[in-house]
């Protein structure tokens, strides 16, 4: 059994994948020590804007984890303070022009089928739901699940909520991760010495990868760019997350032609947020002048009134992902002891809960709430590193 | 003159900056036969030392509120003479790499404040930045009343305003050749903001006292006194025994001397009182200055209990000390080093050239050092850059440069003394008490800063900044960030930033300027008109 | 204690003919070439804008440009830097409220 000295899990990354494992575990009465080399929320969760989006997902796996884990923010509302600025506002996409939404209602047809929530609405009434939408849009689909959450304070308050069984090292880099006889992980180093523990968590996000090299495996996690627009603070002028989707006519029906725009929304605190949506976007390239103009331009067209609205602000994020596009979640056969939190690319704040959920499960031998067959971190092959 | 993308000009150089370092960098490569653009937010040349009244306001003798004004006057004329492009009213957001990769996209927003609906682009083979410092502030309680200023922007509304905060009515006598009279106007200041009915009548001659750290505030307050102002006292954290450990320093740098002895004799002439290892520690007044609390401190800057001394005035002049204003240079990934008074500088060679080949750096921005040093390191830098983009290396090794060189090292030490002497003592924080907003902006609070870093895993000021929202307001954390980074450091495992906070935007863009960028970046150019349609920075 | 003389006249200065302005509707002088903070200040005021938050007052601060403390609605347009802008004779200052765009928000 475990003693205050030794935790029954170390979890790498104090990114909310990481506090959202913190959290389940120690839920199921397990003792967690989180490390970071650097703060709470210090990578990738402190650049997103708290996206918890189904809006933007096909069917297939990742919808599958995006729906429970929107059940679980939602419950997870309830238990942490209002401070993590938690919004279940709901998502309209947009479209321009009548083929585009064509398009769009069929998307919202198939997502409806897998469990989403998506009401078709006609271009007449969009501005009854936003009105300060541009005049002229075709129409759009409203997906009241979609929510928001300010990531950087709902990990630092999953963190605390977790109470006295978690435990935070910040400022400490895992330098390698010690195994035993068998290979299996027996905890990790730091420069202060050594941590030790039966399972550990790779939740490092972005370092993800780097993190699996040091267990001795593979996982090609990469970073991707993105960026977030601000805007100086104004009252609530937009209500839901709004973005527009227009169907790129020249290529078949594979739903990635869906060609999406920056996701204007406003925020509790006051300013508005303009970010790119996931991977569709192709914004993902370095900080450049080009894409900061998209965004803002693509927002104005949205929302003619931000045209002279100043952004204050720009931040640029790396985003974790794989190159199927899945995160990697679960143990890693490779390495008994070791299991994976990361590779959730633009999507991390919204897959937390059940990501962490998940590796409770899997650590306690509990239910799983879903088939985690297609997150399986060996799946790329490499075998050992 | 203004320059739209369409112009989209190609200059050997770009100088972003038209104070002591940018001017007499743009001098010197203008001389020595580049094409150059001065860009500055200003309408006016000088930036913050050599500010100076508007032409409208018809000052016969703007010398008399300046030191060296001679030195000014000579380079405004020799950059008129070597035919330097001067952008006034030119707010830089960014620097970026243009295509082809030898050239830099210098951005800018125009007008007074950088509200202007039209976006600039000046296109150049290198860009020297000469950006100066912002004030270093400190929180205080009561330090967001109205009547408290900045000490530099005391002084900067007097060079440039002739006016004097807390003094309540305007001084000008000269009569005004036509329109209203001066003396047919009362303020009557609204109640609740700004002056209380009870007191509205304005009243002449404001006392100020002027507080915090480092030799601008000797600087403020003989201008203050000069120019007519009461001050009922200079309040200086630090001990002037940190020079004194220098003194060879020191005696290499007897212009610094004969400033401060310039500036002593005004203050002693006025009566004006120094006091230093002091803070003012408490403001008091409704909803304007009224008084101020002035305590001693011990070495670390803890106040001493039981020092306070309660001081009437009509506004607060403070500031501690200057930040090197590095935003372009972070954004361009330019290296940094801590000074030694905890805040960051850029790191350059030996001709002032930062870490990204093309980027020259003059000035403040490599470390607080005052005019002189800004005027040897522009000249510096202006040589180098003949130097690159002429291809003649003989000139950095001119006796002319050797000797700019020589004269840098030594002001620079001297800068290096001076930093430390003016280093804020941990022990400041203690001033604070849990409800004194830290962040003036979003109005966020030293309490809450600090439980962000006790109970929340905040361990620097970014993440500080993510869970609280100090910083994250218009100014972007330049008022707070010292402040906050302190504040962070107080927790446990905490480390000194290793580099500055970024801010890819150097200053607020319209997001229809900024929309109508996408057309201009992509075709290279395009009809002002046209590029400043949204609709077409969208790419439809 | 000795008093010199006011900022204008250790300058020298003999400024183009004043003009008026108005603040929250009063008239208030100002000189060709003053910032309409510069204008408020000799006029004796020191705030013309309320926070966000707190509904605190607040003026000009750096004086310079970065702290943007001094904003203000001039002539109907919200968040103008008042130490930057410089006075136009007719300028309206109204005293501004928290982000000064209420006229946008939705419910």
């Amino acid at each position: 059994m475990p003693t205050r000295n030794s935790p029954d899990l170390l979890v790498i990354g104090a990114g909310v994948v990481g506090a959202a494992c913190a959290y389940y575990a120690a839920r199921r009465g397990l003792h967690v020590t989180v490390l970071d080399r650097g703060s709470v929320a210090g990578g990738t969760t402190g650049a997103g804007e708290g996206n918890l989006l189904v809006s933007d997902k096909e069917p297939g796996p990742e919808l599958r984890l995006a729906l429970y884990s929107t059940q679980l923010w939602r419950e997870l509302a309830v238990v942490l303070p209002s401070r993590i600025e938690y919004e279940a506002k709901g998502g309209l996409v947009v479209a321009s022009e009548e083929k585009g939404l064509s398009a769009l209602r069929e998307f919202a047809a198939r997502q409806t089928e897998a469990g989403v929530t998506a009401e078709v609405v006609p271009g007449g009434r969009l501005r009854e739901l936003e009105p300060h939408l541009a005049p002229g849009l075709a129409g759009g689909v409203h997906y009241p699940q979609d929510a928001q959450v300010q990531p950087a304070l709902a990990a630092a308050h999953l963190l605390r909520a977790a109470g006295d069984r978690v435990s935070l090292r910040l400022g400490e880099e895992v330098t390698a991760i010690l195994t035993g006889a068998h290979g299996e992980v027996r905890g990790v180093r730091t420069p202060s010495g050594d941590l030790h523990a039966p399972y550990v968590v790779n939740a490092a996000g972005t370092w993800g990868g780097e993190l699996a090299r040091l267990a001795g495996v593979q996982l090609p996690v990469r970073p991707r760019r993105g960026f977030v627009l601000v805007t100086e603070p104004l009252p609530r002028l937009v209500r839901r997350k709004v973005y527009a989707a227009d169907y790129v006519a020249d290529v078949a029906s594979d739903s990635a032609a869906l060609q999406t725009s920056a996701v204007v929304e406003g925020t509790p605190a006051g300013p508005v947020l303009i970010g790119a949506s996931r991977e569709r976007v192709g914004f993902d390239r370095s900080l450049s002048v080009e894409a900061l103009s998209r965004l803002a331009g693509q927002a104005v067209l949205l929302f003619p009134v931000l045209a002279t609205v100043r952004a204050v602000r720009t931040y640029a994020g790396f985003r974790p992902y794989l190159p199927d596009h899945l995160p990697a979640i679960g143990p890693d056969p490779r390495r008994p002891g070791l299991l994976h939190a990361c590779g959730h690319e633009g999507a991390g704040i919204g897959l937390a809960p059940a990501t962490g959920r998940i590796i409770a499960e899997t650590l306690t031998d509990g239910e799983l709430p879903l088939d985690i067959t297609p997150f399986r971190p060996d799946r790329f092959g490499g075998g050992e590193a | 003159m203004t320059i739209s993308p369409s112009d989209d000009p190609e200059y050997d150089l770009a100088v972003i900056g038209a104070g002591a370092a940018g001017l007499a960098g743009a001098v010197t490569a203008a001389e020595l036969g580049l094409s150059v653009a001065l860009l500055d937010t200003s309408s006016q040349l000088g930036g913050q030392f050599y500010r100076h009244p508007a032409p409208a306001l018809g000052a016969t003798r703007p010398e008399a509120l300046h030191h060296d004004w001679s030195t000014f006057t000579d380079l405004r004329r020799r950059l008129t003479d070597s035919g330097v492009t001067h952008l006034a009213g030119h707010h830089v957001w960014t620097v970026v790499r243009a295509e082809p990769k030898d050239l830099w996209d210098v951005h800018a927003v125009t007008g007074a404040d950088g509200n202007g609906e039209r976006p600039a682009r000046v296109r150049a083979r290198a860009v020297l930045l000469a950006t100066g410092a912002y004030e270093r502030q400190l929180p205080f309680p009561g330090w967001t009343l109205p009547g408290v200023v900045g000490a530099g922007g005391a002084q900067a509304m007097l060079k440039s305003g002739l006016v004097v905060p807390g003094i309540g009515v305007s001084s000008v006598r000269a009569q005004p050749r036509a329109g209203i009279g001066v003396s047919s106007v009362r303020a009557q200041p609204r109640a609740g903001i700004g002056v209380s009915p009870a007191r509205a009548q304005p009243r002449a001659g404001g006392r100020v006292v002027v507080a915090g750290s480092g030799p601008l505030l000797l600087a403020v307050a003989a201008s203050l006194v000069t120019a007519g102002a009461r001050v009922p006292a200079v309040v200086e954290a630090a001990g002037y025994l940190g020079y004194a450990r220098h003194l060879r320093v020191l005696a290499a740098n007897p212009h610094k001397m004969a400033e401060a002895a310039v500036h002593g004799t005004a203050l002693l002439r006025h009566g004006v009182r120094l006091r230093t290892r002091s803070a003012v520690t408490q403001v008091h007044g409704a909803d304007r200055v009224e008084a101020v609390t002035v305590s001693r401190l011990d070495r670390d800057w803890r106040p001493v209990r039981g020092s306070g001394r309660r001081i009437a005035c009509d506004a607060l002049a403070v500031g501690f000390g200057l930040v090197p204003q590095l935003e372009l240079a972070t954004g361009l990934g330019c290296a940094t080093r801590r000074t030694r008074d905890g805040s960051h500088a850029l790191d350059l060679d030996a001709q002032q050239q930062t870490s990204v080949p093309g980027i020259w750096a003059a000035g403040e921005t490599g470390g607080i050092g005052g005019v002189q040093l800004a005027c040897v390191e522009g000249e510096l830098a202006g040589l180098a850059i003949a130097a690159r983009l002429g291809g003649r290396p003989a000139l950095t090794e001119s006796g002319r440069a050797r000797a700019l060189g020589r004269r840098r090292d030594r002001m620079r030490a001297f800068a290096s003394v001076m930093a430390a002497a003016h280093a804020p003592g941990a022990g400041w924080t203690r001033w604070l008490d849990d409800t004194t907003d830290v962040c003036r902006c979003e109005e966020v609070s030293a309490g809450h800063i600090r439980e962000a870093v006790a109970d929340y895993g905040a361990r620097d000021a970014r993440t500080v900044k993510l869970l609280t929202r100090a910083g994250m307001g218009w100014c972007q954390g330049r008022m707070c960030g010292t402040a906050v980074a302190c504040l962070a450091a107080e927790g446990p495992g905490a480390e000194p930033s290793p580099s500055p906070e970024r801010r890819p935007l150097a200053v607020p863009v319209r997001l229809e300027v900024l929309g109508a960028l996408a057309e201009v970046t992509a075709s290279g150019a395009g009809d002002p008109e046209e590029s400043a349609d949204p609709e077409k920075g969208a790419g439809r | 204690m000795a008093r010199d003389r006011s900022p204008a006249e250790l300058v020298g200065a003999a400024p183009d003919a004043a003009f008026e302005i108005t603040f929250d509707g009063r008239p208030i002088t100002a000189l060709p070439g003053q910032s309409l903070a510069a204008a408020l200040w000799a006029a004796g005021i020191l705030a013309w804008r309320t926070t966000r938050v707190g509904g605190r007052p607040r003026g000009a601060f750096c004086g310079i440009g970065h702290c943007f403390d001094c904003l203000a609605t001039v002539n109907g347009e919200p968040n103008r830097r008042a130490c930057l802008v410089p006075a136009r004779p007719g300028d309206a200052v109204t005293t501004q409220e928290g982000h000064g765009h209420d006229d946008l928000a939705v419910r």
